[in-house]
């Protein structure tokens, strides 16, 4: 099939199209053409994944398009293993989302066309391979982003709406100029490949106002990546966010738009700027520290159910900017540890796709308990498990696997990090295990408080989770439970990619040390 | 060329000419209920215009014993000023502000102010200069009070003459002591006896260049020179403001390209792409700084506003502020990227005044709670203003985007020198995003929702924003023509 990739990108938007075509009372007419364009979409994702060459590390299925050629801009797609799952997670994520958001009543027509738009700014910046194409479909995101939290979220909205939308473009502002500088430094090109190729011989040594290029570009890309992720101490934006947003938007930030921040590091800063990745791995191990411990801190201060799920996200992408800062041990100074930079850089894009999974799961489970009892108050529950048992089997699982017990993907992906970033950070990685200890005691402790104990008479004939809830849940949790117990499948497909990241990272680095 | 045979080339003005005379009889004959009438003739002579200019031959050459240049660039410009011109005055015909008065005497005022912005974007004389400025400004004055029973459009009209007056005054002590120092009122000459001047006249070079830019800042609306811009473009009638916004913001961007990059820099020097200051007189530096101060100023006022007109007048002096950002550079790319602005900004910022003018007819008031809750009653109109006000944003897939994309690439592209500038740039298109988007959140978010829907009835108003909302999306992710058509114009008639 020619243009896959642009298919799965822009089908969404055609699905838009003919959203606004409908009339605005025909509200599940719309809804189902959400759902088969989401559908269709996640099939050909997974079409994606079954022809796709996992023992090539390189990109494929590469698609090519002049664009603006007085500028260099060019339409260029392609997808490699560092890609592929964020990708799948976006279609999967997406196409359960519409299921999540099926009683929305308000606004139904335009809940979906921006809902539709999201899908395609998100599936973008994952497939653009020329800078300005990627730098377009991030900024297409904020704005059904601003109104879909704006419009659709809870009493705060309006508020948490603009301070999304603030932070985000502060970040991406930065990353702009940081872009054009390359574009300028590297013989004018947005074509990232070549952008590769060229960034760290032509940026090397190039000094503005008695700062290294290297790190002034590295530092404006790391921030307006570090927002998206968030790394502290940007991410006061993301427990507003989330506890405003309506669930299924919950479920699309948590799931997939913070991955972006990571997979933008690592698409960008790691291939272009492989010098500034020695220079910051410390510091990102600290930053990873920081967000694993301060995170986890926050969760358990928490008397609100999503809030306490909106930290454990900070919480669980401090692992992963643990498992990058990782990659440093396979250069040479550090001993050529190869193992451990696949196992802590393979870690950290598993525990994206992990995180992905399972904080869907916790923001779906928080969306079923408010639609319900209309608040989210741990202490305002008790004793839920005899009350909701389907539930709160749902809700063990979770929560089980978001704590990182053996068995769930979780785990895997924490250990793997761990395992990765001893080595060169040992002090970090014994320290943030801590971390690991707050992770289980907020989310039992939460759950104590919920589900055991006396039970709250109020919620004595609350409803039982439904059939529509239970099947946006299941495909989630045996992925989980899935990847926990045979997590190969994933590992091998990242793996030729990982080793071509690292091994760029590695050479184009010892340049500048070798120097 | 002499006075003579310079007529041949000066077509278009001379078409405009016929324009202004015929609006003014056929001013005389029309009724008052029939006076809006002398907007066909207006739009008639502004068409015939256009043609004229297509027809040219635009080898770059100077008219008139050296006074105006006629070159791909002065061409460029006087297109982006028909169009705006042609389209203020569709729009006020749909303006309701204006429908008690007679119409006619307005419509030839806007086609003389046409008339002086084409010398404006042509002269290289200070003479011309002067002249011209004068032309434009005092056909403002006219129309800034057009409103004659409103009291803050006369207060409006009363401010600008006086600022005006002020302002101009002090440019032409400057443009005098830049004859005294160099013997002469065109461009080159002044800028070959300045190269040879020595370092005992810098004080009076530097003096004469600030001089200048009081009154080149003040048609622009630069900060400290724009403290007339917020009440004379609330005062206005609005078309008048969304005109003074576009049109005489782009003739005097054209007038200080020309100015600076041909005075105080040789356009023969260096490479083909940028070239060199003729001697060590800090002017980059000083726009640069006036440049960051005139953003950072605009975007700051601006979100204190409760008067969305208002607000769009202190943004239009933001926009001004990035604009300005690629004057110092003296490069190709800065010269392509406020021209590539200026026309991201037509269509965005008209768009923007049409659709203030429309809603203050409908629900009788500019103040941002009359947005309340207007996307659902009128989505045609939420949906084109929340594209305008992004577009204003600089957020892509918008104009706005591509607009500051070249101001920014040209920017960056000049070297480190200027990187702060940039930084200070993309910050101000942050804090620009607030009161923008506020405009979209009193629209779509406060108010009640209303099942009850209403699309505008006159054709024309959607005709024309339409004509607004199109390219201001499209040129966002497709603007390859404009591009071609702007590196074309990017030749300026550069020394004898």
């Amino acid at each position: 099939m020619d243009h896959l990739l642009s298919w799965i990108i822009w089908l969404p938007i055609i699905g838009m199209g003919i959203i606004t075509l409908i009339p605005r009372d025909r509200s599940n007419l719309i809804k189902q053409t959400a759902a088969l364009v989401s559908g269709l979409q996640l099939m050909l994702t997974i079409y994606l994944w079954r022809i796709f060459d996992a023992s090539n590390g390189n990109l494929q299925f590469m698609e090519r398009a002049e664009w603006i050629p007085s500028f260099n801009i060019t339409y260029i797609l392609g997808v490699d293993g560092l890609s592929l799952p964020m990708v799948f997670l976006m279609a999967l994520i997406g196409f359960i989302g519409i299921f999540v958001s099926w009683n929305i009543t308000n606004a139904v027509k335009g809940y979906f066309a921006l809902f539709l738009l999201l899908n395609t700014g998100v599936m973008g910046v994952f497939l653009a391979l020329d800078f300005f194409l990627f730098y377009i479909f991030w900024e297409v995101m904020l704005l059904p982003m601003y109104f879909l939290i704006g419009m659709w979220g809870g009493p705060q909205r309006e508020y948490a709406a603009i301070k999304f939308f603030i932070y985000t473009l502060s970040g991406s502002v930065l990353m702009l100029i940081a872009i054009l500088a390359l574009y300028f430094t590297c013989g004018n090109t947005f074509d990232m490949l070549l952008l590769m190729e060229r960034a760290p011989v032509a940026l090397n040594g190039m000094l503005w106002w008695g700062m290294s290029a290297i790190k002034v570009i590295w530092v404006l890309l790391f921030i307006g990546f570090a927002i998206k992720v968030p790394v502290f101490p940007f991410h006061t934006w993301l427990p507003l966010a989330h506890v405003e947003a309506p669930t299924a938007i919950s479920v699309i930030l948590a799931g997939v738009l913070l991955k972006l921040g990571v997979y933008g590091m690592l698409r960008i800063n790691y291939t272009m700027l492989p010098d500034g990745v020695f220079w910051f791995a410390g510091a990102l191990a600290v930053l990873g520290l920081i967000n694993v411990i301060w995170g986890a801190m926050c969760a358990l201060a928490q008397k609100d159910l999503k809030k306490l799920v909106a930290y454990s996200s900070v919480n669980h992408m401090g692992y992963t900017l643990l498992g990058m800062a990782a990659v440093i041990a396979a250069s040479e100074m550090n001993g050529s540890n190869l193992i451990s930079a696949q196992a802590g850089l393979g870690g950290a894009v598993f525990q994206m796709f992990n995180h992905g999974t399972i904080s869907a799961m916790l923001f779906i489970l928080v969306g079923v308990i408010y639609d319900r009892a209309h608040h989210r108050d741990i202490e305002g529950f008790g004793g839920l498990a005899t009350q909701m048992p389907i539930y709160t089997a749902f809700v063990a699982v979770a929560f089980f696997a978001g704590l990182g017990l053996p068995g769930f993907s979780g785990f895997v992906s924490e250990a793997m990090i761990f395992i990765g970033a001893f080595p060169v950070f040992k002090a970090i990685v014994i320290i943030s295990t801590l971390g690991i200890l707050l992770n289980a005691a907020y989310f039992l402790w939460a759950f104590q408080r919920m589900f055991f104990g006396p039970a709250n008479e109020k919620y004595n004939d609350i409803p039982e989770i439904n059939r529509r809830e239970v099947l946006t849940l299941i495909p989630l949790a045996v992925i989980t439970l899935v990847l926990g117990v045979y997590p190969r499948p994933f590992l091998d497909l990242i793996a030729a990619t990982l080793n071509v990241l690292i091994d760029s990272v590695v050479s184009f680095g010892g340049l500048a040390v070798a120097m | 060329m002499n006075n003579l045979n310079s007529l041949a080339f000066f077509w278009p003005e001379l078409i405009l000419s016929v324009t202004i005379l015929v609006a003014i009889i056929a001013d005389l004959i029309y009724l008052k209920k029939d006076s809006y009438k002398v907007a066909y003739w207006s739009l008639g002579g502004l068409f015939l215009t256009y043609f004229a200019i297509r027809l040219q031959d635009a080898t770059p050459t100077t008219l008139f014993m050296d006074t105006v240049a006629l070159d791909p660039f002065s061409q460029f410009f006087k297109i982006l000023i028909l169009l705006s011109t042609a389209i203020v005055i569709l729009i006020s015909f749909i303006s309701g502000e204006l429908k008690e008065y007679r119409l006619g005497e307005y419509f030839s005022i806007i086609t003389i102010m046409t008339f002086g912005l084409f010398l404006m974007v042509s002269s290289i004389d200070i003479l011309m200069v002067y002249l011209s400025i004068e032309i434009v400004s005092i056909m403002s004055f006219f129309l800034a009070g057009y409103l004659k029973r409103k009291s803050t459009s006369n207060e409006a009209s009363l401010k600008y003459v006086i600022y005006g007056a002020f302002s101009s005054g002090i440019m032409l002590y400057g443009l005098s002591l830049l004859f005294g120092l160099t013997g002469s009122t065109n461009f080159f000459e002044m800028q070959s006896a300045i190269a040879t001047l020595g370092p005992e006249s810098n004080l009076a070079l530097t003096l004469a260049t600030v001089f200048i830019l009081v009154g080149f800042g003040y048609k622009i609306s630069a900060v400290p020179f724009h403290f007339w811009t917020p009440d004379v473009y609330e005062g206005s009638p609005t078309t008048i403001t969304a005109y003074l916004s576009v049109a005489p913001k782009a003739a005097g961007f054209a007038l200080m390209i020309r100015f600076f990059n041909q005075v105080f820099g040789n356009m023969s020097t260096g490479t083909m792409e940028s070239w060199l200051s003729i001697n060590n007189l800090p002017w980059p530096e000083l726009i640069a700084v006036l440049s960051a101060a005139t953003m950072t100023l605009g975007n700051l006022v601006a979100i204190q506003q409760n008067n969305v007109k208002r607000m769009l007048a202190y943004s239009s002096i933001a926009h001004a502020g990035y604009m300005m950002m690629a004057l110092p550079l003296m490069s190709n790319s800065s010269i392509e990227g406020i021209m590539m602005y200026l026309i991201m900004y037509l269509f965005m910022n008209l768009g923007a005044f049409l659709v203030v003018i429309y809603v203050n007819d409908q629900i009788g008031g500019e103040e941002f709670s009359h947005f309340d809750g207007l996307g659902w009653k009128m989505p045609f109109i939420g949906i084109t203003m929340t594209l305008f006000m992004v577009a204003l944003t600089g957020l892509p897939p918008t104009a706005g985007f591509i607009g500051k994309f070249y101001i920014f690439a040209a920017v960056i592209e000049a070297g480190s020198k200027f990187y702060w500038l940039a930084f200070v740039g993309v910050i101000n298109s942050v804090i620009s995003l607030y009161y923008y988007i506020r405009v979209v959140t009193h629209m779509y978010l406060s108010g009640e929702r209303s099942d009850e829907i209403i699309n505008p009835s006159s054709k024309l108003t959607v005709a024309l924003l339409l004509v607004l909302a199109i390219p201001s999306f499209i040129f966002g992710w497709y603007f390859s023509p404009v591009a071609e058509w702007i590196s074309r114009s990017t030749i300026l008639f550069h020394g004898m």
